[in-house]
């Protein structure tokens, strides 16, 4: 009686130890989801918050405010160094003339600022033999000094600027004469060896070349795969075998779409090297598979009424899928094409095989001349020593990834505003 | 110019062939015809454009090697190579860059025949096409099946548009194995495979006497396994607890915010992750090991790894959680009405249901990893280092493929052709991978009715 009470006690007890440690599971179950979830959702915060801290500052350039004698005779004489040599040996008179203290001076302002002087006036040539103040590119030690990026406390061999630019920076500082300012060359130029003059429109543009070879190359022929494999194609070894490479090819690495470009666009047929149109191709043959695969699903969502009506109607079955049931497709298309088009916006590796990871100073003007694309130009500047570069490429990446959420916010809107449900 | 013009003149004719042709069907007598009036204007088009367009484009194949032939045929008696370089040193002298020892008589008669070249081009697709044209002109009679013969020419089209997945295939494949074959003529299999030490630079330099030496790929393997299992342990946990979570506990609210978020990571280009692994991550991880008292390169293989693993989480989590969800609510009410909690059930029923498409998850996410070119470029390092140490420098085949054939080269020396060789590699393993993932995922799932 006592004994079958006590057990039946213990088990009681027994159980309720089971039962809160099955609780205690459950929820440490549940936390280790939670944290899954956090981790990876928190190094996106910290990723892109990262991201956004390094290069908005690339957004801005410090730029020094000169007083610039433009005088007649050494503009014939074409001798721009002297007048900007003068110019600066004026905004700081107590600088001595050994060839040292003058290369420091020199060493202010951009190494391309003379050419920016000569630009001036062949813009302006009216000019000529007044004084005016221009706003000029500082170099890039003043540039990263003044935004904070070095050290003034460090000693002065173990950071990249002395301690008489940094006397010169606070003298700037008290005549108002150095201030940040919208960065206009960063939309405005190719790239450059200085980091203060360089800008992303090259890349842009060519992005943007190799882009609209892509869309021309493999929108078509996508949509025409998909129409066929979808409406069209006999169920035979030739379509499975269509339907197998397809998957297989939307699974092969960037980079091997990359050793075929090579070998067959640049060694077989001869395109020219780092050119819009031999990436623009590789590319692609890469999003072909996006696109063939969102297309046949558009299709496939548009009901089969659609054509049967049409073709009730005696239109034939090429009348019925190209009249009726290709439209009603369309956004599906379209959106599989913009989400492909995003793809090969951001890619970066067969680019690399394409010589399109080079160092382009022009705009390109046309499909053939040598280009480089917004990824390779955020490698590109990755591997630059130049302190300014590492906040350019940042900035290289905001704007990329800008164009990334427009592109894909574009397909998103598209999918809402067009889908429905037949 | 005159080199496309020939085409401007195909599509001016093919534009004027379509008004023409289906003016002509709309001059005959009413009766019910076997087509619109706009598909004998097609009809019309067709005939104009596309023998002209296939002419032009065999032109452009083949003239430049009759061309070669002609002009070379002055200079007999010499060699592959030799034959290559004068008629190069002909080509740019005749493009007026001047050099030594040009036979002017080739050059003149290079720019003769050029010349001669394009002319006839000119001619010839302007006489195809206006002979299209007249060919069909004179079929186009009441009783054409116009339509019938418009849309089988659409439907060869859409077939040939879908047969370039196949010419891709073809041309990745035979790209691959006719460089990989002659490197494997000059370095044999055997060394590549198994050999433990990767130094094609130097291979290059010592003309090819350590190239049988130099051209083992084994640290190359090692170094991509190594990053892979580390991004592995890296997207496995944190892919499937949140695949998990997702499918089991989330609010609905919750999940349409946080399942696009983790997409974002598959969105976000390569590059960028690799910008963030060698810039920001390596840099603090190198001070952490140096507080810590361990030495971690600058190129280390643990931040490519643990950076490539966050960049896989989706591959891992989309396909688990597809999966999960596709199993039936009845198989969890059974488990709960036999008296299990919400994680046992999980882990004894759902899991168990969704293990093949989960292995399928896991193994698509490994055939990226491996595949993935930037991060590593950008945060591995180039050392051909044999190591399991994460904190070493390790290199990958992609990195090898990237570094061995980027600038301007000789594309037949050996280092080329091994980059072929590891491209072929990587090619065969991600695609068993895909291959035997989706063979698991359609032949083990479960199929609920």
């Amino acid at each position: 009686m006592t004994s079958t009470g006590l057990s039946a006690i213990s088990s009681q007890a027994a159980a309720n130890r089971l039962l809160l440690r099955r609780k205690r599971a459950e929820r440490r179950f549940q936390l280790y989801g939670i944290l899954a979830i956090s981790a990876a959702v928190g190094f996106l915060i910290v990723f892109l918050a990262s991201i956004v801290s390094r290069g908005y500052m690339g957004f801005v350039q410090t730029e020094v405010q000169l007083t610039v004698n433009f005088d007649a005779e050494l503009i014939e004489a074409g001798s721009y160094r002297k007048i900007l040599r003068t110019s600066l040996v004026e905004l700081f008179p107590e600088a001595g003339s050994s060839r040292a203290e003058r290369r420091a001076l020199a060493g202010m302002v951009s190494a391309g600022t003379v050419f920016v002087l000569r630009e001036t006036v062949e813009a302006d040539p009216a000019i000529v033999g007044t004084v005016q103040d221009v706003w000029v590119l500082a170099s890039d030690p003043v540039d990263q000094f003044y935004k904070g990026r070095i050290d003034a406390a460090l000693p002065e061999g173990e950071r990249p600027i002395s301690d008489a630019s940094l006397a010169r920076i606070a003298g700037l500082e008290e005549a108002g004469r150095i201030a940040l300012r919208f960065n206009r060359n960063f939309f405005s130029r190719g790239d450059s060896r200085n980091p203060e003059e360089a800008g992303i429109l090259g890349a842009i543009v060519g992005s943007a070349l190799a882009l609209v070879v892509t869309l021309v190359v493999s929108f078509p022929i996508g949509v025409m795969t998909a129409v066929y494999l979808e409406a069209f194609a006999p169920r035979n070894r030739i379509t499975r075998l269509i339907e197998i490479n397809i998957n297989n090819l939307a699974a092969v690495p960037s980079i091997v779409f990359g050793l075929l470009g090579l070998a067959v666009f640049l060694n077989l047929f001869g395109l020219p090297r780092s050119a819009p149109v031999s990436g623009g191709l590789v590319l692609s043959l890469m999003t072909l598979p996006t696109i063939i695969i969102s297309s046949r699903a558009a299709i496939r969502a548009v009901p089969p009424s659609f054509a049967e009506a049409a073709m009730g109607l005696g239109a034939s079955r090429v009348q019925a899928i190209f009249h009726h049931v290709l439209p009603a497709a369309a956004p599906g298309t379209l959106t599989g094409a913009i989400i492909g088009m995003a793809q090969a916006l951001g890619e970066t590796a067969p680019l690399l095989m394409m010589g399109m990871v080079a160092f382009v100073v022009e705009v390109p003007g046309g499909f053939t001349d040598p280009s480089t694309v917004l990824p390779a130009q955020v490698y590109l500047w990755a591997d630059s020593p130049e302190r300014g570069f590492a906040e350019k490429t940042a900035a290289a990446i905001i704007v990329l990834l800008g164009f990334l959420l427009v592109m894909n916010g574009l397909a998103v809107y598209l999918r809402r505003k067009f889908e429905k449900q037949w | 110019m005159l080199t496309y013009l020939p085409l401007l003149i195909i599509v001016l004719f093919g534009v004027g062939a379509f008004y023409a042709s289906r003016a002509r069907i709309g001059a005959a007598p009413e009766q019910p015809l076997p087509g619109l009036p706009g598909h004998y204007g097609w009809y019309g088009t067709l005939w104009t454009v596309v023998p002209a367009t296939l002419v032009y484009a065999a032109w452009a194949v083949i003239d430049g090697q009759i061309i070669r032939n002609i002009v070379l045929s002055d200079h007999p008696g010499l060699s592959g190579a030799e034959a290559t370089l004068l008629f190069v040193s002909i080509e740019n002298a005749a493009a007026g860059v001047m050099t030594e020892d040009v036979p002017m008589a080739s050059v003149e008669l290079l720019l003769k025949l050029e010349n001669l070249s394009t002319t006839a081009r000119f001619a010839v697709v302007t006489a195809v096409s206006v002979l299209g044209f007249f060919w069909a002109w004179q079929r186009i009679r009441p009783e054409l099946t116009a339509r019938d013969r418009v849309e089988t020419a659409l439907l060869v089209a859409l077939f040939i548009a879908s047969i370039i997945a196949i010419l891709t295939t073809v041309g990745i494949v035979l790209s691959l194995v006719v460089e990989t074959f002659r490197f494997f003529q000059l370095v044999s299999p055997f060394e590549f495979f198994f050999g433990l030490e990767w130094s094609p630079q130097i291979a290059l330099r010592e003309d090819q006497v350590a190239a049988s030496g130099a051209f083992g790929a084994v640290p190359v393997f090692a170094g991509t396994l190594l990053i892979t299992v580390i991004a592995m342990l890296v997207a496995g946990p944190i892919g499937l607890m949140s695949a998990i979570y997702l499918a089991e506990y989330a609010h609905p609210r919750v999940r349409a915010v946080i399942k696009p978020l983790l997409e974002i990571l598959a969105g976000i280009p390569t590059v960028v992750y690799g910008f963030f692994a060698a810039l920001v991550l390596a840099p603090s991880m190198r001070n952490l090991g140096v507080d810590l008292g361990l030495t971690i390169s600058s190129e280390s293989a643990l931040a490519a790894g643990l950076i490539m693993g966050i960049m896989i989480i989706p591959f891992v989590s989309s396909l688990s959680d597809d999966i999960m969800t596709s199993v039936p609510m009845s198989l969890r009410e059974g488990s709960y009405g036999l008296g299990a909690t919400a994680s046992e059930t999980i882990k004894r029923v759902v899991l168990p249901a969704a293990t093949p498409g989960i292995v399928g998850g896991f193994m698509l996410a490994i055939s990226r990893a491996i595949g993935e070119t930037m991060i590593v470029v950008m945060a591995a390092g180039l050392a051909a280092n044999l190591t399991a140490n994460p904190f070493e420098a390790v290199t990958t085949v992609t990195v090898q493929i990237a570094t061995l054939l980027v600038g301007d080269h000789e594309f037949d020396s050996e280092k080329t052709m091994a980059a072929f060789a590891l491209g072929l590699t990587l090619f065969f393993v991600t695609l068993a991978l895909n291959v035997v993932a989706l063979r698991v995922v359609q032949k083990y799932s479960e199929r609920y009715d």
